[in-house]
């Protein structure tokens, strides 16, 4: 069957079983790795992707409710990784193995979206689903303040070691 | 790697080699013994006495360097180039790295395992750099016709006089020089360090945070069909018959066939690490979520073996029984332990209890298996990829030199990817697909098929002078094994403390069979073993009358003459008193509902003392709101950055154990499959943790483990002093907690 909706800004169309989960066909049919896959069955929140703009658990939805929809993948967050998110992440160096921070940051940028200045306990609320198996949780919870106020006043100052190298070309 | 060895220039001394660089530059190889590491190869299988490292310099002045050591997010990725860009003498921002291959011609040690890789490599990596920069200084002497001691060098740059070099422009010319003897270069002053002890982010983060493929379950090679494998519930179980033709007739498989590799000969694992070889049916197809959907219409008898008789409700009652029987075997005898107990002013007795555990790496287990040009190409998550070579070559009878890893990054290890079953299953069924596969397991085969964290049982008995001091300590260990064996990671050390401290000690053990395979898990048997000795310690402590933690530093200060510790008593004070300081302990506050808890250990060479602070409400309802960490290992954090998320996620980690983890059998199978039932902590269950250093002049050593064992006693110590009531077996779900 074939499915249309619109993937990170672009038009795409996918010839898929309607039941099979976003997440499946985000991966491998259409070669976009960064969501991930932790149980499947909506508990861990790896998988997390935007559809219009609300975090959604891609490995429950299937592909026929993304029909007509506006799909955003941690691929699509931004052109080259410069959402006050992913900055706030790399300067507060919040990974650990790094397997669940693509979901991470997706929920936390929805959260973000709709309230640009949340509390500790907001954080806890929006971000209970997203498990993280390394508990980075005190840095998750430090790099979303953070990145509300990166949001605020756009990129002047920044507090933390930032180390510009390192990472493979 | 574009090298073409122009000049077979290999060092005399065998230690280094260099090769000129096609377009220019250098590359330069190491290998030589270990040293700093005292102890480093006997603790640890895989430690070897030889390593390797990797520079490739460019004319650009880019240093690449190979980070040799699997990524498991312990940030070995970060840390060992940035050892290397140190005594370099290169800025951070003018460094590459990139992950090496498994290559045992190239690199020794490439393991990922029990907080090993800063005590081995500490020393090592930096003498690497170092020659490297001995080389580049005696490139721009011979220039500039002086002597290398004249010269010095500061951010990529050699400097003589009014001149100057960059690394980049000297690349070429050092490929020349040969390589001096790594072992007598000289390294920097501590006080001159540049990159060391810098908070640098971890190397990868820019390809995390945008999603790129990094990850074991990313890979994807042209013509590569997906797999997923059953296996029977029952651990061990093989199969006996399938209805593999229904099951080739669902939609997008393509293949399903039985794997056995049982009656292979000589695949018994050629190290501590053992793994089983493979039973079960693959599915093989084009997508891997049909191919996974089509175990729905699997329908197996199994030979359900031996096992099928095994449960926890079993373990429990034997467990009891053995307690009250003559223990099996003594560990270990100091004094007159029986006659001390009997003589004591008081005693207490306590029976201890916890359970299995999974690992539950958030990334499930997965390998993809390529067989081509007559030989094997894998990638895959692997933290032994040595030894799951070994025993891949001789389960698959192919030489090991056929075979090629790709060491991918991984999404968590805590110990699970020390064993490669996953590697072996997606090996054997590439080979009898005859495609290029990928097998991916649910979370639901990642928490049934694990190496656990095995359970046990401890019967302690303990006794006090008139003056509340510890005079005799028993503990009756009933674990699992055969024989004289125990089952993996299912021992006790002979000195574990409060050993050498009390006058009378004695450690006993009894086992019962078990067809369940364990394995390490983060802090391996000091996961377990702290929560025991650490709670009753403070049984102890408050049956005499004593500050639960006065009662530890007093205990630490009255190691009997002759005995030997099995850790250095003064350094664990004094991060007894750190946390003690930093914690308010005695002295804050604390309104009704909130008490601290107490507990240290010491593993993997790390000294780690914590307070937990909880709150419980009348109704039961337990709430951790800090921990408090003082730890000591040695002189110098190489990643600061690194390090202290390390500590916060170790002791996170050991609050998620204690809260509300057990893995439990029935019928020989494991009950729990999910993240429902088998659950990991959340941010809203997560305290802040706050981490302080004792900065002792020791040998650096590593930091994945050791700040999760006295997490679980701290937190139990703190709900005793808030209810009264001890927890004698995890998790503390299991109680009520209720109190008035
Ligand atoms: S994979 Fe979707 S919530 Fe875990
Ligand atoms: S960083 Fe490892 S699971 Fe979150």
């Amino acid at each position: 069957m074939a499915i249309a909706f619109t993937l990170n800004g672009k038009s795409t169309t996918v010839e898929a079983p309607p039941e099979m989960p976003l997440l499946w066909v985000l991966r491998d049919e259409l070669d976009l790795k960064g969501t991930k896959f932790g149980c499947g069955r909506s508990f861990c929140g790896a998988c997390t992707v935007h559809v219009n703009g609300e975090p959604e658990r891609s490995c429950r939805m299937p592909v026929s409710r993304a029909e007509g929809k506006e799909i955003t993948t941690i691929e699509g967050l931004s052109e080259d990784g410069a959402h006050p998110v992913q900055v706030a992440w790399q300067e507060i160096d919040v990974p650990q193995c790094g397997y669940c921070q693509a979901g991470q940051i997706m929920s936390a940028s929805a959260l973000l979206a709709s309230n640009p200045q949340p509390t500790d306990g907001d954080i806890d609320e929006a971000m209970s689903g997203n498990i993280c198996r390394c508990a980075t949780y005190g840095r998750i919870r430090a790099a979303i303040h953070h990145a509300a106020k990166l949001a605020q006043a756009p990129p002047t100052s920044h507090e933390t070691a930032t180390g510009a190298g390192g990472s493979e070309a | 790697m574009n090298a073409v060895d122009k000049t077979g220039n290999l060092s005399r001394r065998g230690f280094l080699h260099v090769t000129a660089l096609a377009g220019g530059g250098m590359l330069l190889g190491a290998r030589f013994s270990l040293d700093g590491a005292p102890g480093a190869a006997a603790a640890t299988a895989g430690a070897e006495t030889t390593l390797n490292a990797f520079i490739r310099l460019t004319p650009d002045g880019v240093a690449t360097i190979m980070a040799q050591n699997p990524e498991i997010g312990q940030g070995v990725k970060t840390m060992l180039p940035m050892l290397i860009a140190e005594e370099l003498d290169i800025p951070w921002s003018q460094v590459r790295v990139e992950q090496a291959d498994f290559d045992s011609t190239k690199y020794r040690g490439q393991m990922a395992g029990g907080s090993m890789a800063t005590p081995m490599h500490y020393q090592s990596m930096r003498r690497v750099g170092a020659a490297a920069r001995a080389m580049l200084v005696a490139a721009a002497a011979r220039q500039w016709k002086t002597k290398p001691e004249n010269c010095t060098t500061e951010a990529g740059v050699v400097h003589f006089k009014k001149k100057s070099l960059s690394y980049g422009e000297l690349a070429s010319a050092a490929a020349e020089i040969e390589p001096p003897n790594p072992r007598t270069v000289p390294l920097k002053d501590p006080a001159d360090f540049q990159i060391i002890g810098q908070e640098i982010p971890g190397v990868d983060n820019p390809k995390i945070v945008t999603g790129e493929p990094l990850f074991g379950i990313d890979v994807a090679v042209p013509g590569m069909k997906y797999a997923v494998f059953e296996k029977c519930r029952v651990h061990g179980g093989k199969v006996k018959t399938a209805n593999l033709d229904a099951v080739k007739a669902s939609p997008g498989v393509t293949d399903a066939f039985v794997v056995d590799a049982t009656a292979q000969a000589g695949s018994a694992a050629p190290s501590m690490f053992q793994v089983a070889p493979p039973n079960g049916i693959a599915i093989v197809g084009d997508s891997w979520w049909l191919v996974n959907e089509a175990r729905s219409k699997l329908e197996v008898t199994w030979d359900e073996g031996p096992t099928a008789s095994q449960s926890t409700a079993a373990f429990d009652r034997q467990a009891e029984e053995l307690s009250k029987q003559a223990p099996e075997q003594d560990l270990r005898n100091d004094g007159d332990a029986a006659g001390a107990l009997a003589s004591a002013a008081k005693t207490l007795e306590a029976a201890y209890q916890y359970p299995f555990l999974a690992h539950a790496p958030l990334e499930p287990q997965n390998t993809t298996a390529h067989f081509h040009d007559g030989g094997l190409e894998m990638w895959a998550p692997i933290q032994t990829p040595q030894f799951a070579r070994g025993d891949l070559a001789k389960t698959l009878g192919i030489p090991e030199d056929q075979i090629t890893i790709h060491l991918t990054r991984m999404g968590g290890g805590f110990g699970r990817r020390l064993y490669w079953d996953y590697m072996l299953e997606a090996a054997l069924i590439a080979r009898q697909a005859g495609v290029p596969v990928k097998l991916v397991w649910t979370r639901e085969d990642d928490t049934r098929f694990d190496f656990f964290r095995p359970g046990g049982y401890h019967y302690l008995k303990g006794g006090l002078d008139d003056s509340g001091n510890l005079v005799a300590w028993r503990d009756h260990f009933v674990s699992f094994g055969e024989g004289p064996r125990f089952a993996p990671s299912a021992e006790m050390a002979a000195n574990e403390f409060p050993q050498a401290f009390v006058p009378n000690f004695a450690l006993q053990a009894s086992k019962m069979p078990l067809g369940i395979p364990t394995g390490a898990l983060r802090a391996p048997t000091s996961n377990a073993i702290s929560f025991v000795v650490q709670s009753f310690i403070d049984e102890l402590a408050a049956e005499a009358g004593k500050d639960p933690l006065q009662f530890r530093l007093d205990l630490l200060d009255a190691a009997p003459d002759g005995m030997r510790p099995a850790f250095d008593a003064k350094r664990m004070k004094a991060v007894l008193e750190l946390v003690r300081d930093k914690s308010g302990w005695g002295t804050a506050d604390l309104p009704e509902g909130t008490g601290q808890g107490v507990a240290f250990h010491f593993s993997h060479r790390g000294y780690f003392a914590e307070v937990v602070q909880a709150t419980v409400s009348k109704e039961g309802e337990l709430g951790v709101d800090q921990i408090w960490v003082a730890g000591d290992v040695g002189r110098q954090l190489v990643n600061p950055s690194n390090a202290v998320n390390q500590v916060q996620g170790a002791a996170l980690d050991g609050l998620a154990q204690a809260l509300d983890q057990e893995i439990t059998f029935e019928g020989g199978r494991t009950k729990e499959s999910n993240f429902h039932n088998f659950k990991l902590l959340r941010i809203d269950q997560a305290p802040p943790v706050e981490v302080h250093w004792v900065m002792s002049d020791n040998q650096p050593t590593g930091l994945g483990e050791p700040a999760l064992p006295p997490v679980p006693p701290a937190l139990c110590n703190a709900i005793f002093a808030v209810t009264g009531k001890r927890i004698r077996s995890l998790p503390i779900s299991r109680h009520d907690l209720s109190w008035a």
